[in-house]
């Protein structure tokens, strides 16, 4: 599956990056690339800092140190117009964070019309055409709330394409999600790496991970453990960290089992 | 009954729970009924009828009383909102700003707005401000004035309202907006000040209400009898008169107003609930 993307140009430039919550050292310098229609999957335990560093890349968080490129501009450059080079980076929320004042139409025209300047027909016609790819061209004028979990990350998804972004950042997009509704927003995200977009997905779906990811990227303790294709770092880790991470996920009860007995090597030491 | 079940029945000694708890209720009524009728036949009706509800009285006041009198209230009331609206809106955003001064402005602004008394605002409108800025007159005369003292009251109030409400607006909101390319402000005039707005208005509205009642204090800035609103209005007709019956007439005036204020506001908060589910 791997092997087929080859980089030519890298989108997402991430060099020696920290960041740090008061005491907390959330990241503790992360070097990363994903280079440009590359697919690539974060994993790793909650307080990795897996989602922090993806808030990093379009600057929802401010990073302590070091600098972060995406499509050649450094955003980490204090005279950067921020708001110029986020509307090239789409970003979907684990809350899918949908106005919910608006129709499912309005969310996806407002920032056409307020932040692009298009025109009434043109953000209408590109809504259209975007909730059409998401499958949900007829929910066009229900309100959020009407929607469920799965809809509504559809229409977070179609929102943030519309504005034609070069790179997409996903963050636990279908850790909200009830079980039965996680295949369809997977299924919509499985069909823009297949178009070819760049994207940066932070998840727990394995799955997903395996098929679909150019790269997976293990993440622990605010540095990068491990970076390779899927099948390597899933099936294959070569570190002791991952493959405890992987054995916890895939089996919760074994994971117990091996957590008490590293405990009582930890208290014979 | 199974001997278990009848081990779990309390021991009947006298009434019950229920009976015991219906016989206070039955007390509770039978005293408010009794205090009710006592005020009733204790007060003398006639005296009352006569200070207060005279109908010739009552007829000669129309139709002033709404075309003059509640007129010029609604007017007041409605731009010292307008004012009150704006200047809170204004001093709700410095309250948020990441500026230290601005929320500092802000703080001490609401902490003397709130505590004085409304009546002490207008004194110092119609005395202070033109001691203080001799020659220059407030826009609209008495008009002005009143708009400017009921905003500059009404914006405490109204500042501390919209600031809950913005803070009430979920952080994934911003996030969202500025991850669009959203410019801070931009995010907040077309995404977070809708949403806040919906949260408030019944709050807002409420103090609206509360803005029909602080109307009356324009008598102490001083006004002409085409300026007179209800309560002035009922006031000086009742010492023309010598009778009450207009205060009794200004009052219903205002309760015209603000009953169906109160039925719009619990409404809106019943609706608001419902959009929350």
């Amino acid at each position: 599956m791997s092997e087929k993307t080859i980089v030519d140009r890298s989108e997402i430039q991430v060099r020696d990056l920290h960041k740090s919550f008061g005491d907390n050292h959330v990241l503790r310098g992360i070097d990363m690339e994903v280079g440009r229609g590359e697919v690539v999957c974060v994993i790793g335990p909650s307080g990795s800092g897996k989602s922090t560093l993806l808030r990093c890349v379009n600057l929802l968080e401010e990073p302590s140190k070091g600098q972060v490129f995406v499509g050649g501009t450094e955003l980490t450059d204090p005279d950067v117009d921020i708001d110029a080079v986020r509307r090239r980076i789409g970003m979907v929320f684990q809350q899918f964070n949908l106005f919910p004042h608006l129709t499912v139409t309005e969310n996806l025209t407002l920032p056409q019309r307020r932040v692009l300047r298009r025109g009434k027909a043109e953000s209408a016609r590109v809504a259209a055409e975007n909730l059409r790819r998401v499958g949900l061209a007829e929910k066009a004028e229900a309100y959020p709330s009407s929607l469920s979990g799965g809809q509504q990350q559809r229409v977070a998804i179609a929102r943030a394409l519309a504005m034609g972004p070069e790179v997409m950042l996903f963050d636990e997009p279908t850790s909200a999600l009830d079980p039965e509704l996680v295949g369809d927003v997977l299924a919509v995200m499985r069909m823009l790496a297949d178009e070819g977009m760049t994207m940066m997905v932070v998840t727990h779906e394995m799955t997903f991970a395996r098929e679909v990811a150019d790269r997976v990227v293990f993440m622990d303790g605010g540095v990068i453990v491990e970076d390779g294709a899927p099948e390597q770092v899933i099936t294959a880790p070569r570190h002791e960290r991952t493959r405890h991470f992987l054995s916890r996920l895939l089996d919760p009860a074994m994971a117990e089992v091996e957590e008490e007995s590293a405990d009582q090597v930890g208290k014979s030491e | 009954m199974t001997e278990a079940d009848t081990a779990l029945q309390p021991k009947r000694k006298g009434l019950s729970r229920r009976q015991k708890r219906s016989l206070s209720r039955g007390v509770q009524y039978l005293v408010f009924v009794a205090a009710v009728v006592a005020f009733a036949a204790t007060a003398d009706w006639g005296r009352l009828k006569n200070q207060f509800a005279q109908g010739d009285i009552a007829r000669q006041m129309f139709p002033d009383v709404i075309t003059l009198a509640l007129k010029n209230t609604v007017l007041y009331t409605v731009t010292g909102f307008a004012v009150g609206l704006a200047l809170g809106m204004v001093i709700a955003l410095m309250r948020l700003s990441s500026v230290g001064p601005y929320r500092w402005v802000a703080g001490v602004y609401i902490e003397i707005f709130r505590g004085l008394p409304a009546l002490l605002i207008f004194i110092f409108i119609g005395v202070a401000v033109p001691l203080a800025f001799p020659g220059t007159e407030i826009v609209g005369g008495t008009y002005g004035k009143v708009a400017l003292a009921l905003g500059l009251v009404a914006a405490a109030y109204m500042a501390e309202t919209i600031r809950a409400g913005i803070q009430a607006v979920p952080k994934g909101q911003m996030e969202a907006a500025r991850s669009l390319g959203f410019s801070p402000a931009r995010a907040m005039v077309s995404i977070i000040i809708p949403q806040a707005f919906r949260i408030i208005l019944p709050p807002l509205t409420n103090e609206l209400v509360l803005l029909f009642k602080d109307s009356s204090l324009v008598l102490f800035l001083g006004v002409t009898l085409e300026e007179r609103e209800l309560s002035k209005y009922g006031r000086d007709l009742a010492s023309q008169t010598a009778n009450s019956t207009p205060i009794l007439v200004a009052g219903l005036c205002y309760l015209l107003i603000t009953i169906p204020l109160g039925f719009v506001v619990r409404r809106m908060e019943a609706k608001t609930q419902e959009a929350v589910k």
